[in-house]
């Protein structure tokens, strides 16, 4: 399991940085952690890695407290700092080596593992190139291999698919959904649709606190909407749910299952076109951080 | 085994690696403490060669703890190798003594030419040898625990810019390491007592018979750059910001 609480975080005088977390899951699969910039994800993760102490609180992994425990945790964890660079003297094998024996590998296991790992994410290619001369993706992508060849039992990713191209993306994804069926992945994002095609628990994050915790259905059972209409027909009105209006003029209703029948018979009626859609995490996520409302879409009962 | 591992991580992050991909850090590294031997053989006419060359062993040793701060705050801001280091088995303590170790390795070369030049031209008794290896082996720790305390201090590359400049002026400008401390003007010389190398070349000097002291001025030297090293050490362990 994964425990945090009251978990509080302030950097100097500023204002808290995360605020009295209190969550509980189970300790394997992936969860991903969304929310604006800012909202405190980095700093959740680098407290959860044993890189920076909290301010208050506790939060324990597996019964290990990141605090008082942390020699035994870091036996276990292994983390890619969203802010990480690849060093540019060192080619991508020497990056994934020298990482490895920082962890304790001796150093034939370590060239085995690096060239594995860098085989896993398409990297062969570059294996004695100095990470210098990589594109900014690829760079990226030499560090998610350094974490990957550690094959810790706990893997800390932040914002590990920021500045991948679509099928690099889409093969990152394949290689966490197969780690996460013996590791527990850590994952920050701001891409929702990574978070939603790939976690087991979502959290959302905003200023420091946690808005939503679960998985997608839960999710959107805790925000009360399960379906979205979205339609061209600007003075649609919604007894019940939120209406959020799009820059194209479209108006996107969030609602329950019961008023989403009753509109789409209206809509139908009206000869409008629309497009209804179980609520997703985008959605979700508008709905918690921003709690957007157009006030000419409600109709009063 | 675990910890070798970890050591030689370091090693070659910060020496054998940059020395194979980047030749160019090897001149670099062999010519800074020669030139300014150089400079002090020629204006002595010769007379201070002996003393330069121990000189230049212990700003070796100095410059590879103010070499140290940089390195460690370069990789740990620009890279946030240690925020992956810390998250890792590996320890502050072994950490530490990687790059200490790495810093020797990427001195070697000018190490070792200085090395030779000593052989040939300082004389000096078997316990004057060893009264110079322990005395570069305590500034050596003395500045590596330095550079490591500050680096973990040091947010960004201005900030190192600074304490490079400080440093420098504190451990190599105002100390007579390249020459005796009796070339200084008396008002002057206490200001150079207020730096730890000053002792350390104290002792390297009376080794070599630069320097006549009495017991008492050797002890006083000793005991200062003991403790000074002793408490940099410590505060390196404790007061490093290692985890935020
Ligand atoms: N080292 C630091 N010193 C001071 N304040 C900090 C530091 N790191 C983060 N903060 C502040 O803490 C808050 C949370 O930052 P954090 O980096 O955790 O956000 P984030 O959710 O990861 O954002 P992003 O999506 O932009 O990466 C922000 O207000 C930020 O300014
Ligand atoms: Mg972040």
């Amino acid at each position: 399991m994964l425990v945090c609480k009251g978990l509080t975080k302030r950097y100097g005088k500023n204002p808290n940085a995360l605020e009295s977390i209190d969550f509980s899951i189970p300790s394997k699969g992936i969860f991903a952690l969304i929310g604006r910039n800012g909202a405190g994800k980095t700093t959740l993760a680098r407290i959860l890695a044993t890189e920076l102490i909290p301010s208050s609180g506790s939060a324990s992994i597996d019964g290990m407290d990141v605090v008082a425990d942390a020699t035994r945790l870091r036996e276990q964890i292994a983390i890619l700092p969203q802010e990480a660079r690849a060093i540019p003297w060192l080619t991508s094998k020497q990056s994934i080596v020298s990482y490895l024996l920082y962890r304790g590998f001796s150093l034939g296991e370590s060239e085995e593992r690096a060239q594995s790992a860098l085989a896993r994410l398409d990297l062969q290619d570059y294996e004695n190139k100095l990470t210098r001369i990589l594109s900014g993706g690829l760079k990226r992508k030499v560090l998610v291999a350094t974490i990957l060849a550690a094959d810790s039992r706990i893997v800390f990713v932040d914002e590990p698919t920021t500045g991948l191209d679509p099928i690099s993306r889409a093969d990152l994804w394949k290689v966490l959904e197969e780690l996460k069926k013996e590791h527990f992945v850590f994952l920050t994002t701001h891409y929702l649709e990574e978070a939603e095609k790939l976690a087991d628990v979502i959290g959302i994050l905003d200023s420091g606190k946690l808005l939503g915790l679960g998985s997608l259905a839960e999710l959107r059972k805790q925000a009360g909407y399960q379906y979205s209409i979205r339609t061209q027909q600007e003075d649609v009105k919604t007894k019940e749910g939120i209406a959020i209006r799009g820059l194209d003029g479209s108006v996107q209703i969030l609602t329950t299952e019961e008023e989403a029948g009753r509109l789409a018979e209206k809509l139908v009626k009206d000869k409008a076109r629309f497009s209804i859609n179980p609520t997703s995490l985008e959605d979700i996520f508008y709905y918690l951080v921003k709690k957007p409302i157009e006030e000419e879409n409600y109709e009063e009962e | 085994m675990k910890k070798s591992s970890q050591v030689y991580a370091s090693v070659l992050v910060n020496a054998l690696y940059v020395m194979k991909n980047y030749p160019v850090t090897l001149v670099n590294t062999l010519l800074a403490p020669l030139s300014i031997l150089v400079v002090i053989v020629l204006v002595s006419k010769g007379s201070l060669l002996a003393v330069s060359v121990e000189g230049a062993l212990i700003m070796t040793m100095v410059s590879a703890g103010i070499g140290l701060q940089g390195d460690l705050s370069h990789l740990k801001n620009d890279f946030r190798l240690q925020d992956m280091v810390v998250s890792s088995p590996t320890s502050a303590f072994v950490y530490m003594i990687g790059m200490a170790f790495s810093e020797i390795v990427y001195s070697a070369p000018a190490l070792m030419i200085l090395i030779v030049l000593a052989m040939l031209y300082v004389h000096t008794s078997i316990v004057g040898v060893a009264v110079t290896l322990a005395v570069l082996a305590m500034i050596f720790t003395f500045s590596i625990a330095l550079g490591f305390l500050l680096s973990t201090f040091s947010s960004d590359i201005v900030q190192n810019w600074a304490f490079f400049g400080l440093l420098s002026t504190i451990l190599t400008t105002i100390p007579p390491i390249y020459y005796p401390i009796t070339y200084i003007p008396l008002p002057f010389r206490y200001i150079a007592y207020l730096s730890p190398t000053t002792y350390a070349a104290e002792i390297a000097q009376n080794a070599i018979g630069y320097l006549q002291l009495p017991a008492s001025s050797l002890a006083i030297d000793w005991i200062v750059i003991i403790a000074v090293t002793m408490a940099l050490f410590v505060m390196a362990m404790r007061k490093s910001k290692w985890r935020e």
